[in-house]
């Protein structure tokens, strides 16, 4: 039945690992771009308020796709942006990342404003009463809090994140939805197998990332 | 409101020349209420005022704007000579000049009480982590929490909290406090505790603001009464002569209110 694997012409580990590649960079990417951006969001500049703004609510209601090839063909092919990728290969992997961050960044950056908002004012106030700078409360009293409390959420960032890098195929990315096109072409006498197993490999991906964040929202909670 | 006279003979008295917190004309409106009207206020150093008033009377307001937690519409208020910067570097350093005791204690919920005691030092006034540690365990000591200073903030009663919140503002080496009714959401078992700590700041010359229910500390530790109503300072007196022979009607009220039940 699943055959086709044994043929040797597929290197379909080596298409989940770009998968997890993407994942995992773009993950750390979007990370510490919401994070900045949420930053900017409640900072007391009213013009740094309103970037942020704009910037969160047209990045996340553009299509992923849409964005994604515009750093291809925008970026790369018409500007000349290459990232400092030496092969195509290289360029259409940090091209993706780029895009993948830009666009999962508007939604960490949301959560964590929602887990801004679960921190009493009184921790601010305390905080800013001891003489700490906005920075200094930003950082060291109110985003360690709103992290612990946005676990979970971020959890579903991240599993919709190494979902949508199946867009990245879009530009060429050898990662698994590539390999899967590549496959129902080869292969269409096994249309459902194809399917069943990249299905698997992204629950595979996908499962663990929430059970184990689930646990660790729990264990990080902070206690009031 | 009529029939209501200002008295300020205590405050004539301490001098102007030592005066560390002083508040002139002062205003502030939230919205349509007019929260602070016309407030002239000066605290000489080391002394003790106790702010009482009824729900709404704009004390807790009066004790936020000296250090900036709440912005003011009009007038002026110094401490230590230098009037009240804006925003930005200055107003935090100003701030790590002047304690704050919250009504809700704050103390920041995902650091140990340790930890909750050293941050300013750390951070804001950049002591090394040994003096810093050193110093946070000896003011636990003091206000007798030294035994829970690995623990996190909810793992404390409400008396135990505010006083690591004391001695987190102590840590600061402020020359004025502030104490925002620091006991209003503590049971009634653990006010003492509290107020013991204050007694003894008191006892030590530190200079205090506290804005409180508390009639017995403020008759036992202030040297000034300041009571409040309706945005305005109303009267001003010693403790013994505001309790004992009240002057505006408002204060009077007040009074027979509380004390006779």
């Amino acid at each position: 039945m699943f055959d086709f694997l044994d043929s040797g012409q597929y290197d379909l580990l080596g298409a989940f690992w770009v998968t997890v590649q993407l994942t995992l960079y773009s993950a750390a990417g979007s990370l510490i771009w919401g994070t900045v951006l949420a930053g900017i969001r409640v900072s007391p500049v009213p013009l740094m308020r309103g970037f942020a703004a704009v910037y969160v609510n047209v990045v996340r209601n553009t299509p992923l796709t849409a964005l994604i090839l515009g750093c291809s063909l925008g970026l790369s092919q018409t500007l000349g942006i290459t990232l400092g990728g030496d092969t195509f290969k290289e360029t259409g992997f940090r091209l993706a990342v780029l895009g993948l961050t830009a666009y999962t960044g508007t939604f960490v950056c949301e959560a964590l404003r929602s887990g801004i908002n679960t921190v009493p004012v009184g921790q601010a106030e305390a905080a800013r009463a001891l003489g700490l700078s906005f920075f200094q409360v930003l950082t060291l009293i109110v985003l360690p809090q709103a992290f612990r409390a946005v676990i979970a959420p971020l959890a579903n960032v991240l599993i919709a994140l190494t979902k949508n890098t199946t867009v990245a195929a879009a530009i060429g990315v050898a990662e698994a939805a590539l390999l899967m096109k590549e496959m129902i072409e080869n292969e269409a006498q096994a249309l459902f197998e194809v399917f069943a197993v990249f299905a698997f490999g992204f629950v595979v991906l996908t499962l663990p990332t929430g059970l184990l964040l689930g646990w660790a929202a729990k264990r990080m909670a902070v206690k009031r | 409101m009529s029939g209501v006279s200002v008295t300020k003979d205590v405050q004539d008295a301490a001098g102007a020349a030592d005066d560390l917190v002083v508040l002139s004309n002062v205003n502030k409106h939230f919205g349509a209420l007019h929260v602070l009207q016309n407030i002239d206020l000066s605290i000489a150093r080391g002394e003790v005022v106790v702010v009482i008033g009824p729900s709404g009377s704009g004390k807790s307001t009066l004790c936020r704007t000296i250090n900036r937690l709440e912005t003011i519409d009009s007038g002026t208020i110094t401490v230590d000579g230098k009037e009240l910067p804006s925003e930005g570097r200055e107003l935090a350093r100003l701030r790590a000049d002047v304690g704050m005791v919250f009504q809700s204690f704050n103390l920041f919920a995902h650091k140990t009480v340790l930890q909750n005691v050293m941050l300013g030092q750390l951070k804001v006034r950049k002591t090394d982590q040994a003096a810093a540690l050193e110093k946070a365990k000896s003011l636990l000591d003091r206000v007798g929490v030294g035994s829970q200073a690995d623990k996190y903030p909810a793992q404390l009663s409400g008396g135990q909290q505010q006083r690591v919140a004391i001695a987190r503002a102590l840590a600061m080496d402020p020359k004025v406090m502030l104490f925002d009714e620091p006991t209003s959401a503590l049971d009634p078992e653990m006010i003492n505790e509290v107020l013991e700590v204050m007694q003894q700041l008191a006892r030590e010359g530190m200079t205090m603001v506290v804005v409180t229910h508390e009639m017995g500390f403020a008759r036992s530790a202030a040297n000034r009464v300041v009571f409040m109503a309706d945005g305005k300072i109303v009267e001003e007196a010693a403790p013994e002569q505001f309790f004992a022979n009240p002057r505006s009607d408002r204060a009077k009220d007040f009074l027979s209110k509380i004390l006779h039940h």
